[in-house]
């Protein structure tokens, strides 16, 4: 089977400080990755270069088969969805969020496919019309998480996005990665909670920029 | 009429007390302004002075080429002023020299084919600096509002990069609102102009002995002309500029 990413000695560095050094990965299409390790170690670096925010500056990377510099950026990204850790939301309502994704693919806002979204992580209809402001924390990630998922990706790339949740809200959002992962979208989650750690499928530690520990968890 | 028009020299050496007020004031306040104070004054006698035996040699001898020569110096001084103000962004000056010739080009082309000015130097000059000057001040706006937007919002383009948008659907709030900040001293003078400000050219006029009731024609007429040129020059600039805060691989510089 063709991977779905293969970094061979993976580097990237501003000026002179090198952020990821030498990182030989390969993931196959539908695994649950989870990226451990110390704060500033460099894992959402990874993440972001796997998500062409940052270019590395050297080594090869490979995205089903094909180098990753030679996508067009666009179709990738839409094939490679980036969550972030503290996610922004724009415009003023719920559904100018929601709209978003339709809008850049110049689709019309589907109703139907916005509520089921919303319904997925324990939302209702009615929160279309909600002004962002009024939202909760648990509210907020959860929306950016669905306006990602509207147009299922192939690949789901998670930047520490359940720090700061409470339990019932992880479980939520757990509950629906799990889902999508089931459903072969290739998920790769940077993680600082014990219990996502301890539930890997396949754990990877990054230190110091380095793929230190490469384990099957369970 | 000629007689309303006379500043003397000595007239003027005593205006310099109102430079005078401002130094003091700065003085006084430890405001910190008081070298530009001392600059700008010194170039304003110095510039204007030469302007105005330019204007009066270009005048008298009413040459097309000349005419367009002026119009030209004007233009490229303007994007030189307007790049100063980009901050860092790439290749501002050839932005503002298009921003700034393309809307005081057709802004020209427009009002000398309607009639509302002739071809001679005595109405081109001016209009084009007063086009010119305003298109140079929105440009400025627009850049400072990009750098601004785009420093105080990356997350938010980052994010709409991440889902997949491109440069234009990833920008297009901040250019928005860079535009409407380019156009708005325009604008807000449009709304007050006549109950706030009697606006250079139609008090020129009227200090000239012109009846205010045709110095307000003029006056509609640089307005219109002024917006018109302002958005034109804002659009352009915004839309030249915002790309130039990302590199090939669509990332944020």
């Amino acid at each position: 089977m063709t991977p779905i990413f293969e970094l061979k000695q993976v580097g990237y560095k501003v000026d002179d400080q090198q952020i990821l050094q030498q990182i030989d990965l390969t993931i196959q299409p539908g695994e649950f990755v989870t990226l451990a390790g110390p704060s500033g170690s460099g894992k959402s670096t990874l993440l972001r270069v796997l998500a062409t925010l940052l270019t590395p500056t050297s080594g090869e990377l490979w995205y089903n088969g094909q180098a990753q510099a030679s996508y067009d950026k666009i179709t990738y990204r839409r094939e490679v969805s980036y969550c972030f850790q503290q996610p922004s939301l724009f415009g003023e309502t719920v559904r100018d969020n929601l709209a978003f994704p339709f809008d850049i693919r110049k689709q019309a806002f589907d109703d139907t496919k916005a509520t089921e979204a919303l319904e997925s992580v324990d939302l209702t209809a009615s929160m279309l019309t909600k002004a962002i402001t009024s939202l909760s924390g648990g509210e907020k990630q959860r929306v950016a998480l669905i306006r990602n998922l509207l147009f299922p990706p192939k690949v789901l790339l998670l930047d520490e996005i359940t720090t700061g949740l409470d339990g019932t809200t992880k479980a939520i959002v757990h509950r629906l990665i799990n889902t999508m992962n089931q459903r072969g979208i290739t998920v790769i989650s940077v993680t600082h909670d014990e219990g996502e750690i301890a539930a890997a499928s396949r754990l990877l530690q990054v230190v110091a920029g380095r793929l230190e520990v490469s384990a099957d968890a369970k | 009429m000629q007689n309303n028009l006379i500043v003397s020299p000595t007239a003027l050496t005593f205006a310099i007390i109102l430079v005078a007020v401002a130094l003091a004031i700065n003085f006084k306040e430890h405001i910190g302004l008081e070298k530009d104070v001392l600059v700008g004054v010194i170039r304003a006698v110095i510039q204007l002075t030469v302007v105005g035996y330019v204007l009066t040699y270009i005048i008298k001898v009413d040459r097309v080429w000349l005419t367009l020569l002026m119009v030209a110096i004007i233009m490229l001084n303007a994007a030189w002023n307007a790049r100063g103000r980009a901050n860092g962004i790439p290749h501002a000056f050839v932005i503002s020299l298009a921003a700034i010739a393309t809307a005081t080009i057709l802004t020209l082309l427009l009002l000398v084919g309607a009639h509302a000015i002739a071809f001679v130097p005595s109405q081109v000059v001016p209009i084009t600096g007063m086009i010119a000057s305003n298109v140079m001040v929105a440009t400025g706006l627009c850049y400072r509002s990009l750098n601004t937007s785009f420093h105080d919002q990356r997350q938010a383009v980052l994010e709409r990069l991440a889902l997949g948008a491109d440069l234009k659907q990833a920008s297009i709030v901040i250019v928005r609102t860079a535009i409407r900040t380019g156009m708005a001293p325009t604008v807000d003078s449009a709304k007050t102009v006549g109950l706030v400000s009697l606006p250079g050219m139609m008090s020129g006029l009227i200090f000239a002995g012109v009846d205010p009731t045709k110095a307000i024609m003029y006056q509609i007429m640089v307005t219109f002309m002024l917006l018109g040129a302002t958005s034109l020059g804002s659009v352009i600039a915004c839309y030249a500029a915002y790309p130039q805060f990302y590199n090939h691989d669509l990332q944020l510089r």
